[in-house]
This record gives C-alpha cells, structure tokens and sequence, in this order.
C-alpha cells in the first residue's frame, strides 16, 4: 500500500491528509516537531489572551486521527533524501516514503538586524513563540513596555494580545498606514485610528534601524529610522513570514522563495509535492503572488493535492480571492481584488460610516463598470453572493443597489445600505 | 503550556485578572447585601424588615451593575472574554468552587430544608423568610414563602446580571434585545403577575394555582396536577382561561413558533431558566463538555426525562379521572387511549417524513421509547386496576424529587461554575427535549455558516453553552442545525471573521452535509461535494 508521508501538521498538511483518507486507503504519516496534534494557528492569539486553552484550539479531539487511520510522528525532518524516498530526522530515526507533500509553514522575517537574536526578540508563528512570548511578557512588570515593528496582521494581533495584560505597545509601521501595502488609505487610516482609539503608539513611516542590549545580552531599547530610541523589554518582530525550507537545502527539490511547484502542485521531483505557506508556485493563478502564506489558501491547495495523489490529476486553480481578520474590534473581510494602489482600469467606491468604525470600498473597472473586488470593515458579508457578483462581473452599480443580499450582519443589526446607496448616487451626480 | 507557570503568588493578579478599584467597592457592595441575607438566616431580627430588605436587594443590584462599570465601561465596544481561563471563577478554580459548593448548599436548603430559611406553616415566618414578608404582602397580600424568596432572588439576579450581559455586548443588538426579552418575562410574566393574580384568591369564587404565566408543561411538570386542574376548573373564566392556556401553549403555540423561529423564541428569550443561565450564568458558558461523547450521553439522558415526564403526567392525570363516561366526557379509558393514539401517529408521522434525518441511536431510541409506553398502556388493560405497574404518586413524587429538584435545581444550577450554565437546559430539560426535537425536524431555523471563511479557531465552540461543537460544522461549510442549540448567537458575536450568522430560512438546503468550504476551483468543488 503507498505510504504518504506529509511534513507539517497545519491546515494545508492535514487538510490534505483528511482528503486522502476519504479517497483512498493509503497509509497516512503526519509529521511535526511543532505539537502532536492539528492545532489551528491562526487561534494562538486567544490562548494569550486568556479567551481559550491550547487544547480549544484542537479542531478534533484526540481519538480523531487514530479512528482514521493517520498516524502523527512527532520529530523534526532534517533531510530529504528524495532519491531514496526517505526521511531523516534530528533523532536518528527515518521514514521511507512513496509520496512525500511538504506542508513546512513559514517562519517570521527578520531582515539582518542589529540585535534581532537578542533575548525578548521574537516573532510569533508557531506554538513555542507563544510559550516565548509568555515568558518574554508575561504581565506589565515584567515586560513594562513593547515595541512591535511591521504593519500586518500578525503585528496588530500581537499588539491585541501585549494590551489584554495592560503592557503599553509601540507600533513602528513602515507605510504612510497600517497595513498601507495592502489596504487603501481609507481603510488604512480607519485601522491606524482605531489603533490609536486603543492607545497603541503608532509612528508610521518609521522603521528598525537596530536593538541593543543591556548587560545580561536581553533587549533595552531601539533606535529607530528617525533616530529615536525607544526603550522596551520586548520586540515583536512581524514583518511578514517566509517559506520555511531551509531543511531542503541539499536536497534535489528545487527551491527558491519557497519550494518551487507547477500548477499540480508538484516540486521537480516526482511524487514529491508542496502546499500552504511554503509553496512557490511558478505560474500563479491571475493576480495571486506566488506565495500566498494564508488559511485558506492552505486548506485549498491540500483539496487539491489529496485529488492528485489519489489519481485524479488536476491543477490548482483557486477561484475569486478572499480573506478576512480582525483587527481589534473592527472585522474585516475581503472579496475579490482592491488594490492599495488602484490599478489603470480601476476605480473605487468608498463609503465610511460618520463615527470611523465602519467602511466599504468596492472597486470596479472603469470602463465595463464590472466589480473587481470588496472590502467590508465593521459590516459583515455574505461570501456566496459576493463571489457570484465578481464572478459574473456584475456592474457596480447592481451591486450597489443589491447590496442588501450580501448581509451576513446578525438579527436586529443596523443596516447602512441606504446610506451607501445614497453616497453612491451622490458621487455619480458628483462625477 | 508555559503559561501555566504560576510567576508570583499575589493573590490579587494581574491584568486581565485583576479587579479595578471601582469593582472592589463593587464586591464590597454586593457582600455587604447578601451579609444582610445571611444574618437574616441566623435568626437575626431586623428591626424594620422592608427598609433592610430594600437595602439588601438595592445593594446587590447596585454592586452588580458597578462591577460591570468597572469592567465595561471604559473598554470599547466588542467581546469581552480577556482573561477568562485565567479567572479562578471562570475557569473551575478556588472561588468556582466555593460559589458551586455555597449555591448547591442553598438550593438544597431551599428545597429540603426550608424550615432552616424560617419557614413556619403554623405561625409567623422568622429568619430570611421573614425578612421578605413585607414584599410579599406588597404583592399578593400573604406572607412570604421559601418560594417568594427564591423568586426574588432569582429575579433580582435575572435583571442585574440582565444589565451586566447587555453592557457586556452592548456592540450586539441581538444580544441586548434578546436580554431585555429575558427580563420582562421574569420581572412581570414570573414574578409580578402570579403575585397579583394571587390577590384574586381572596375572592371566594377563586382558587387560582400559583401560575408562572410563560412555564409550560413538561417543564412545569406539576401543571396538570390534581390539586391545580381543581383549582383551575372551580376559578370560573380565568380559571378555566388558564387551563386552556396550558393546554395551548404545548401543542399550539410551542410548535408554531418553534416552527418559524426554533427553540430559541422559548429557550433563550422567555424561559426563567434561560433567563437565568443567559445572564446570570454568562460567565460560565466556556465550561460545557464539546466532546462527541457529552453529546450522545445527553441524547440518550434529556430524551429519558421527556419519556419519564410524559409516563409520570400522563400516570398522574389517569389517576384522578374518573371511569365513569357518564360523569365527565374524558375519563380514564378515553385519556390513555388517547394519549397512546396521539403518542402512536405522532411517530408514524415522524417515522414516514423524516427517518433518513434520523441517526441509528435516535431511530433505536424512539422505537424503544413508544415501545414502553404502549407496552405500559398494555399491560394496564391486561392487568386491570394496577395503574401502569407504577404507583402514581410514586412516580410523580420521584419524579419531582430527581428531576424537579436535585437535576434542575441542584445540579442543573449550583453547578454553573464547574459544569457550565446549561446543564439543566442540556441534559434534563423536557421541555427542551420537545422543541429540540421539533427544531431539528420541523423548523426553518439554523445558523448558517458564511462561505470558506472559517479559520477553525474555535471560539464558537468554545462559548457554545449547549456544548455544541459549533466549529466542526463551521469548518466544512455546513449549516448548524442542532436539536440542542438554544439560539442565543453568541458563536455568531465571538467568531472574528464573521462566519456564523442565526437565521429562519426555506427548509430546502437548510440540512446541508454534502456542504464544502467556497474558494476553490468551481470544478473541484463539485467533484468534492460528489465525495461526501
């Protein structure tokens, strides 16, 4: 019986492994040095936070994986030998392999820093940078002040969680705005306010220029871009993630960014596969990047490979981009593409609530009035209906009028569609 | 996990944990009322009861709602759960337990041992019991019972813990309109109104049963009683308006509403033990048991109270009704036939619609169940006289004894803090039990889940109170379409990308478990959900 073996246990790894058990019998090897069990990462954030235990954020209980039949090897691989389909692990022990799908994840960016190894330096990907981050801040006596550098989502979640234990949070954000590579200024300042609302410091337009030590090698202060020193007990370091490969060094399996892989998701060596985070894709799907380090993402390509392995070829081809987060109290989702910087043939649709909390920007193309994308703040939306409009490229001005058949916002809500459509009408007379 | 590590041993903790200075005061407050409470029970006499009562009552909300300033007031709208496994009261720690032990003791003082409250059936009441005479007398004219004083209690909590939950989710509109629903059926439906309506008892053409006007059969299992149909059938119109009413809100009112709303229009905006557990209980929602296993023991266990309650009434009814046809058109023979008829095409009807929807253990179930009661029925009729092999007043007082008093009481609340809020509600309710069982067949609610968007975090399963483990549908694309699921939408306000919303909808695709997350190739989609 083929024997798969996956390396990573996040979403796309077991993902995978879940639909290859329902589509065949073949013998299933989950491997992780992070934890034993499928935890979901993207839950970490509420462990600190004190909203729920480690154990809460296990999809499955722990019978799950034995009642179907995959087994979960705990140890870290250090080789691939993909000639001899086999691996070697940091104990000793091997596993021969027929397939072989590597689900490594990323790790978080550091960019040659001074001092970016120091003691209370840390990103937070992983389930041992949050057993780090307790000790590195475990209350505000402790660690009596934090700086955080890079504008993401994970820097705004981690200064989220620094806030439930009242530890004051400095914010260095390279762009103008929060997140300013990605959302346009309107809902880049809706964020950057709300932060503020929240008393975190941000300096926008400010970088890491290095960290220094105090006597026992442990972090003190920064210095940033401007010349400023802040001094800290702790730095978060979240600009970003990377593919995390660096154990396929001298290995056959090509790698760049990431591990390279064509449209089936296959590395240049066959039965050797890649998915989620560590993947490069070298002919990506329309605008996507090539390394899309998100949930969902993760979770698609391991539908697809499970098909792959189990004999029904079939390529990666992701349907209309979507993503969502939180970012302290304001939910945000997203729909389709709309740009930072609006591309030639785009326009967009901006409407913000008077109190600054909730916005929407739906971007159309300026010619065939076609949708290309949404993003909500503060207003929930339905996925299925959304999809379907850019999908078919409905014209903004349908969308803006049915706006109503997206509502995903609970029972007895406010509705703000009125007022988008009026603000809609408005700017059209305007124009 | 590391963050167990205990760093210091201050008592006192550190934020999320600590307390403000303005809840200190507030804790003060509180204690200072219940201590009144408490001194009332050891028998000392105050001089003017309504003013230490007003004062005790006052404190206790006011010290509530300033614990909830305190904790709410000055954070931004939006969920509130910082801190809550680290909280000794939240996470079944020292004060958890204290609080379970202390209301476990007083309800079974309250129901064993009221004389300990300063009941006295032959005399003036002394100790607590005393002390709300005055209200008492405010309301229905009589003294207070061990009863009066639960229900004040129990609506004193309801509304100030009432305040707390809508401070809390104040960003919520569902949450907030929902709550105020809660506190006006306890304020007037179960406590203000029975209270007045008792003052009619002083008329002689009336002899009304204490009737909480929202509680319906089989959570009040006793309504059918002898002693209230009596009551019920000598208290001329409203009287018999009453009866009606009982009779009507079971087989009429409960399964329409339930129809267009599911068991939430009962279980989480009108019920008092709702109410209770919704406001009061709030903090404990965290605690239930989300494992495959709790779920099949609660099938088996809340389906066995709704047999035992509907064996136990339709026992005690058969009881007092007469043989003769000529004395009264229901008698003995027309009632159990009935009963037996109506139990008999109500499982035809569900066996012929809807048994694919079924699981094994549920068809087992229900074929066991009808079994046993027309087995019982039988055997009465073979055996004559002997009244279903049980004794009537055996099983009513049983009955009342396990179910009535130590599940729902007891168990079902002095446990909140180590079982979680909705024990009762989960594992005992018969009342629940029917509307459960209507919701998952016949109803247009479900909570839907939004496209691909779920990121498996888990805090919907996490707060479900009814330890649904909400996520493991969420996490396939699948509608939530739960028996148990009391609609309180609080997995929809803790989920952070907005993928769980409650709605009533078309009953085609509301059972979707061929479901599959969006987001990917059209094609592959379909040959997935061809899979499942």
């Amino acid at each position: 019986m083929k024997h798969i073996a996956i390396i990573g246990n996040g979403i796309a790894g077991i993902t995978a492994a879940r639909h290859i058990r329902k589509l065949s019998d073949y013998k299933i090897t989950v491997i992780s040095a992070e934890s034993k069990y499928f935890f979901s990462r993207t839950a970490l954030m509420y462990v600190y936070m004190g909203h729920m235990k480690f154990e809460h954020t296990q999809p499955y209980e722990n019978w799950f994986w034995e009642k179907n039949r995959i087994a979960l090897k705990q140890g870290y691989v250090t080789k691939v030998l993909a000639q001899e389909k086999k691996l070697l692990f940091q104990d000793g022990t091997s596993l021969n392999y027929d397939d072989l799908i590597i689900a490594s994840g990323s790790k978080p960016n550091k960019f040659g820093w001074a001092g970016q190894d120091l003691k209370g330096v840390q990103g937070l990907y992983s389930k041992q940078d949050l057993e780090l981050l307790e000790e590195n801040a475990p209350n505000n006596k402790l660690c009596k002040h934090a700086v955080i550098v890079g504008g993401g989502l994970i820097g705004i979640e981690l200064a989220e969680m620094l806030l439930t234990r009242k530890i004051p949070v400095t914010f260095l954000v390279r762009e103008h705005a929060f997140w300013g590579n990605v959302l346009p200024k309107g809902e880049a300042d809706l964020v950057t306010r709300h932060m503020r609302k929240h008393h975190i410091n941000v300096q926008l337009e400010t970088e890491l220029k290095e960290i220094s030590a105090n006597e026992n090698g442990r972090v003190k202060s920064i210095i940033t871009s401007k010349g400023e020193e802040i001094s800290c007990d702790f730095v978060g370091l979240t600009a970003g993630v990377s593919p995390s490969v660096a154990f396929l060094k001298n290995s056959d399996i090509e790698t760049g960014r990431g591990v390279k892989v064509n449209k089936y998701l296959e590395t240049n060596i066959p039965n050797v596969y890649a998915i989620g985070d560590c993947a490069e894709q070298m002919e990506p799907t329309g605008l996507r990047k090539p390394i899309e380090a998100v949930w969902y993402t993760g979770r698609m390509m391991g539908e697809v490979v499970a098909q792959t392995i189990c004999g029904n070829k079939i390529a990666y081809r992701p349907g209309i981009w979507f993503n969502s987060a939180k970012f302290l109290d304001i939910e945000y989702q997203t729909y389709g593409w709309v740009w930072a910087k609006p591309k030639l043939y785009e326009k967009q649709f901006y409407w913000e609530h008077p109190n600054g909390n909730i916005c929407i920007n739906i971007a159309y193309h300026k010619n065939t009035r076609a949708v290309l994308g949404i993003n909500t703040f503060g207003i929930r939306m339905r996925h299925e209906v959304l999809n379907k409009w850019i999908h078919q490229e409905k014209e903004i001005d349908f969308v803006v009028k049915n706006l109503k058949k997206a509502h995903f916002d609970p029972e007895f809500y406010h509705t703000y569609y009125s007022d988008i459509q009026l603000h809609f009408k408005n700017q059209l007379q305007l124009a | 996990m590391s963050n167990t590590i205990q760093r210091n041993m201050s008592l006192a903790g550190e934020p999320p944990v600590s307390l403000s200075v303005v809840q200190k005061i507030s804790v003060l407050m509180g204690m200072f009322g219940l201590m009144v409470l408490l001194l009332a029970i050891f028998n000392i006499s105050f001089p003017d009861k309504s003013i230490w009562l007003t004062i005790s009552l006052t404190s206790i909300t006011l010290g509530i709602i300033l614990f909830s300033y305190g904790a709410y007031a000055h954070k931004s709208a939006g969920i509130k759960n910082d801190g809550v496994w680290f909280k000794s009261i939240s996470s079944r720690g020292f004060l958890a337990w204290v609080l379970g032990i202390s209301l476990t003791g007083f309800y079974i003082i309250l129901y064993f041992f009221p004389q300990f409250l300063g009941l006295n059936n032959n005399g003036a009441n002394t100790g607590l019991i005393a002390l709300f005479d005055p209200l008492s007398k405010l309301l229905s004219g009589n003294p207070a019972s061990q009863w009066f004083v639960y229900g004040t209690l129990y609506t004193t909590s309801i509304f100030a813990f009432g305040i707390k939950f809508i401070w809390k989710y104040r960003h919520n509109q569902y949450e907030i309109i929902r709550t105020i629903s809660v506190m006006f059926f306890q304020l007037a439906f179960a406590f203000i109104i029975p209270e007045l309506m008792a003052r009619l008892n002083n008329d002689e053409a009336y002899n009304i049963p204490y009737y909480d006007l929202k509680n319906i059969w089989p959570l009040n299992y006793y309504n059918f009683d002898q002693y209230r149909i009596d009551g019920f059938i000598t208290s001329g119109d409203i009287g018999m308006a009453l009866l009606v009413l009982g009779i009507v809100s079971i087989l009429i009112i409960t399964p329409i509403l339930t129809y267009f709303y599911g068991k939430r229009w009962y279980c989480s905006w009108v019920c008092g033990c709702g109410g209770l557990a919704e406001t009061s209980g709030d903090s404990f929602r965290q605690l239930s048991d989300k494992s495959l296993f709790a779920w099949k023991v609660e099938r088996w266990v809340v389906h066995s109270v709704l047999v035992f309650s509907v064996l136990m009434t339709t026992a005690v009814i058969h009881s007092y009704l007469s043989y003769d046809a000529d004395k009264y058109w229901l008698n003995k023979d027309i009632f159990l036939i009935s009963v037996a008829v109506f139990l008999g095409v109500l499982f035809a009807l569900v066996w012929f619609f809807k048994r694919e929807e079924l699981k094994k253990d549920a068809q087992y179930g229900a074929i066991g169940y009808l079994t046993i009661i027309i087995g019982l029925v039988g055997i009465h009729y073979v055996f004559g006289n002997s009244v279903f092999i049980f004794n009537p007043e055996t099983l009513r007082s049983t009955y009342a004894f396990l179910i009535g008093s130590i599940f729902s009481g007891v168990i079902g609340t002095g446990f909140y803090p180590i079982f979680g809020n909705r024990v009762w509600c989960r594992f005992g309710c018969p009342m629940a039990a029917i509307l459960g069982l209507q919701q998952r067949l016949f109803s247009k609610f479900r909570i839907t889940t939004n496209g691909g968007q779920c990121i498996s975090c888990g805090n919907c399963s996490t707060y479900c109170e009814m330890g649904i483990d909400v996520r493991a549908y969420a996490q396939k694309g699948q509608n939530i379409v739960r028996a148990s699921c009391v609609g309180c939408g609080i997995c929809s306000a803790v989920c952070p990308r907005g993928v769980l919303k409650l709605e009533n909808g078309a009953q085609k695709g509301r059972i979707n478990n061929d479901a599959v997350l969006l987001g990917n190739d059209v094609d592959l989609l379909d040959l997935i959900k061809q899979n499942e």
